[in-house]
């Protein structure tokens, strides 16, 4: 035992003293692990420096240091000699108005500026996941704040409203059949003159029993204010329809209260913007221009796009042979060519295609391009959505016995379109870019108000090209770029359970 | 006596119903039929207004004009063009343009792409948080900024040839575009494209019999060599034996312009410049999207069978990436095709420029001219995704086998 003991090695000193281990933590760790721990990233590290240090130094001292601040034509921001100038400033202040208004009158400026407030109001509270009443959010921004900012922006009145509307066109679809019966007559095939003869009797049915709507008409026309006569005609009429149909007296009180309220709200904006008195005086089309131009035509084409998308998304998983084929072709054709031939298409194809007596804004023609591609695009998405939702869904409410139409209003396409929003706000961004196309067919956005405003020798010196692409750059990047955030925002909150 | 099976009955009026009106039956077909009178009569509509249109305002119809004389000149063409030429000359001056651009287009994007992609995943700090910036930047400003940005703003702010950039003495960068020297071919010159050619040929049929001795033997052959000598040896081997394939005949300054040489004009820089650093930043998140695809467990599962860190990317990490990065990719150089008709924005003679720009100008024969732009458009859209839904149903093959 005592020789275990002998044998037995047991230190006496201490061990001396390591160094301790290199810092990987605070900032100079942070230097070593991901900056310069190996000579490759050294190396890297430095060009990266060198290429920040020739960028966003000069592009700093452009805009800031060096640029000029105050002047009222070219000459203050020549550069003097022996000093550097930057940014031209001065000719942002005075092309400001132009860039946001285009050539809106200066007395009707206020009619944009509150549009972008309601746009803004209404938006934000979409936007917030927590705010409350979405629907009513929801149907105001999509639906109504379109209808105000129509004749916000544009001017005119109303002569009429439903009974007049639905009556005028109508009569001219019934009055459309029977023309083509008439042609298909006087062809010299029998077969054609049979189902000509069967469409003009169709037509003449139809009109026979559009008596009641024409007797309407008639009766409002006489009254003192049509407007206001169309509108309480309309809104007892659909108010009664939906109470019956909603289930009359047990269950339609709801849908009673809230047509009755939804038409009180239109007298009063009727009321107000003096529709049935010819409303605002009206601004052209061709007098818009600048950011307006670009949010009109990136809202609208949102707005718009969305039934269109809908629509095809459920037509391209339809039952229906010909109208899967039709979605599929109509989706693969927009799909397939470039916007700027859809511009062109819309532009100058378009008119062609419709009747001769019926001219079309040319703002309105781009913009039914751009919603048709947008609806396209918007289509792929939201069918992507419509493949998320499990067979299980449809399946349990057709178990509850309701039909398609509830089905997909009320299970499917909530669940599906409340997937989709990253995928949508995605293509939002590239309409939003890709409103600049406009300026090829001569309408001027933001952009094509810049290239517009370096034609100006007021202010032509070499460094207002860059100030005026510096500020426009931002706008654009702004919108997109808060875009993009909250699209990433979305898709969080929608992952929110995949994450541990 | 074995019983035999009955026949199922034909049913006949359930299967008419099925091809008629699909799924939904009887209520399918009344949508058919609803649907399709629909569409005849928008259809005549359509045709009706046009004809009338067309005969108010006295234009002709009809595809004749292809034939009649363009008379206007373009100012980069890839074929021989003069001023007299048909305008289905003119068509094909612009889809090769287009077609020129594009592929200098997707070359710089994919090359600029997957350095910001792989740059974006670098360890280093400083690298990743640039090529994000790079992305974020350019992916949130509209594509048409970017081109008249270049255009109007970097290309123009060039000095006059007098002072042109010059780069060795053989190219010059001025605001007149880009001067290279323009290449003569010489009597060597047939010799040299063949060989060169039958040298590709060689390194592929190299290539392909050592993967087939790799996967059918396992013996690995060192092929590299043989390919290398191949690629260098037969061109040198031609010019050896039939002299030089060209010779160059540089730019010279001469008066306020150069003469000689060829030259690339800052229309084409512009656009080629624009739509590959925007595409790039597109190409840079799909390039991450599919690294990040593959499963850390495959590149440790790689290390622990002794393979190297390069051979783990090259033979494990890369395939598997390139299956999750190629459909989107194709789509990327399809926008970006679709992208270069933008060029109308600061005249680069383009498909869409010289065709549905100045052509329906000329003629205002806008409804051929514009459907054989889309037809153009749309046909090479189609023939690309046909070909990827062709690699998806292989990849979903050779998947599941």
């Amino acid at each position: 035992m005592s020789d275990i003991a002998e044998r037995a090695f047991v230190r006496q000193e201490l061990v001396a003293q390591r160094a301790a281990p290199i810092k990987t933590t605070g900032f100079v760790g942070f230097l070593r692990t991901r900056l310069f721990n190996s000579p490759t990233n050294i190396l890297l590290t430095v060009v990266s420096a060198l290429l920040l240090w020739f960028t966003v130094i000069p592009a700093f001292k452009f805009l800031l240091i060096d640029a000029v601040w105050q002047g009222s034509d070219r000459t203050a921001c020549l550069a003097k000699p022996g000093s550097v100038v930057g940014a031209c400033w001065p000719y942002i202040q005075a092309k400001f108005a132009q860039f946001i208004y285009g050539f809106y009158p200066q007395a009707q400026r206020w009619r944009v500026d509150l549009t972008f407030l309601l746009a803004a109001v209404l938006l934000l509270p979409l936007l917030i996941p927590r705010a409350p009443a979405k629907t009513l959010n929801a149907a105001l921004f999509f639906i109504a704040f379109p209808v105000v900012a129509y004749f916000l922006l544009h001017g005119g009145g109303i002569r009429g409203f439903a009974i007049t509307w639905s009556h005028d066109v109508l009569l001219a679809l019934f009055n459309s059949i029977t023309d083509i019966g008439q042609k298909l007559v006087s062809s010299p095939a029998l077969f054609a003159v049979t189902i000509g003869k069967g469409l003009i009797y169709l037509a003449s049915l139809l009109i026979y029993l559009l008596t009641p709507i024409t007797w309407l008409r008639d009766l409002v026309q006489r009254s003192a204010s049509e407007v206001f006569a169309d509108l309480t005609v309309t809104a007892v009429l659909v108010s009664l329809l939906l109470f019956f149909l909603a289930g009359g007296i047990r269950n339609g009180w709801r849908a009673l209260f809230t047509s009755i309220v939804t038409f009180a709200a239109i007298a009063i904006v009727i009321y107000v913007m003096k529709l049935d008195r010819g409303g605002l005086p009206v601004v052209d089309t061709r007098q818009w221009g600048g950011l307006l131009i670009t949010l009109v035509v990136s809202v609208t084409g949102i707005v718009a796009s969305m039934p269109i998308g809908i629509a095809l998304a459920l037509g391209r998983r339809s039952a229906i042979p010909l109208v899967r084929i039709f979605s599929i072709t109509f989706i693969e054709f927009w799909r397939g060519v470039p916007l700027i031939t859809v511009l062109f298409f819309a532009t100058y194809m378009l008119p062609l295609f419709l009747p001769g007596n019926f001219t079309i804004d040319g703002l309105v023609r781009v913009l039914i391009g751009v919603a048709l591609f947008a609806g396209a695009y918007n289509a792929e998405v939201i069918r992507g959505g419509l493949a998320a939702i499990p067979r299980g869904q449809t399946e349990a409410a057709s178990a509850l016995g309701l039909n398609y139409w509830k089905t997909t209003g009320l299970v499917v396409m909530p669940q599906a379109l409340r997937h989709v929003i990253p995928g949508l706000v995605n293509s939002f961004i590239a309409l939003f870019k890709d409103t600049t196309l406009v300026l090829i067919v001569s309408i001027f956005d933001l952009l094509g108000q810049l290239r517009a405003s370096f034609s100006d020798p007021v202010w032509a010196t070499p460094n207002t090209l860059f100030t005026g692409f510096a500020f426009t750059g931002i706008i654009y990047f702004v919108f997109c770029f808060a875009m993009s955030r909250y699209s990433l925002f979305v898709e969080n909150r929608l992952n929110a359970h995949k994450r541990t | 006596m074995a019983i035999e099976a009955r026949k199922p009955p034909p049913q006949f009026a359930a299967r008419m119903k099925r091809v008629l009106g699909g799924r939904s039956g009887l209520s399918g077909i009344a949508m058919q039929l609803l649907f399709a009178a629909a569409l005849v009569w928008v259809g005549y509509e359509i045709i009706a207004n046009a004809r009338t249109n067309l005969e108010t305002q006295r234009i002709a119809s009809g595809f004749g004009f292809l034939n009649n004389t363009a008379g206007f000149g373009v100012s980069q063409a890839l074929i021989p063009y003069a001023e007299n030429d048909s305008y289905l000359r003119v068509f094909l001056v612009g889809l090769l343009n287009t077609l020129a651009v594009s592929a200098v287009g997707v070359f710089f994007a994919t090359v600029i792409g997957f350095l910001i992609g792989l740059g974006r995943m670098s360890p280093n700090w400083l690298v990743a948080r640039l090529c994000g910036a790079y992305v974020e930047i350019i992916r949130n400003l509209p594509l048409l900024f970017q081109i008249l940005f270049w255009y109007i703003a970097v290309l123009a702010a060039l000095p006059a040839p007098r002072q042109s950039f010059s780069f060795f003495g053989v190219a010059f960068l001025s605001n007149r575009g880009l001067v290279v020297p323009k290449p003569i071919p010489l009597d060597g010159s047939a010799p040299f494209l063949i060989a060169v050619l039958v040298a590709i040929i060689v390194a592929i049929a190299l290539r392909i019999h050592a993967r087939k001795a790799l996967f059918d033997r396992g013996s690995v052959v060192t092929i590299w060599p043989y390919v290398l000598a191949v690629l260098v040896g037969l061109p040198v081997l031609s010019i050896m034996v039939f002299g030089m394939p060209a010779t160059s005949e540089p730019p010279v300054l001469r008066g306020f312009n150069f003469s000689g040489g060829s030259r690339v004009v800052p229309e084409f820089v512009a656009l080629a410049l624009a739509l590959s650093t925007y595409t790039a930043a597109f190409i840079a998140e799909i390039v991450r999207a599919g690294v990040t695809s593959v499963h850390k467990g495959q590149v440790e599962a790689g290390g622990s069978l002794g393979l190297s860190r390069g051979q783990t990317l090259r033979l494990i990490v890369v395939p598997q990436a390139l299956r999750v990065i190629l459909p989107p990719l194709t789509n990327q150089y399809l926008n970006l095709t679709k992208n270069s008709s933008l060029a109308v924005a600061i005249g680069y003679p383009d498909l869409f420029s010289v065709f549905a720009g100045t052509s329906l100008s000329q003629t205002g024969q806008a409804i051929e001219i514009i459907a054989i732009t889309m037809g153009v458009y749309l046909l090479i859209s189609l023939v690309t995704s046909a070909i990827m839904n062709f690699y998806g149903w292989r990849v979903g093959r050779s998947m599941s086998a």
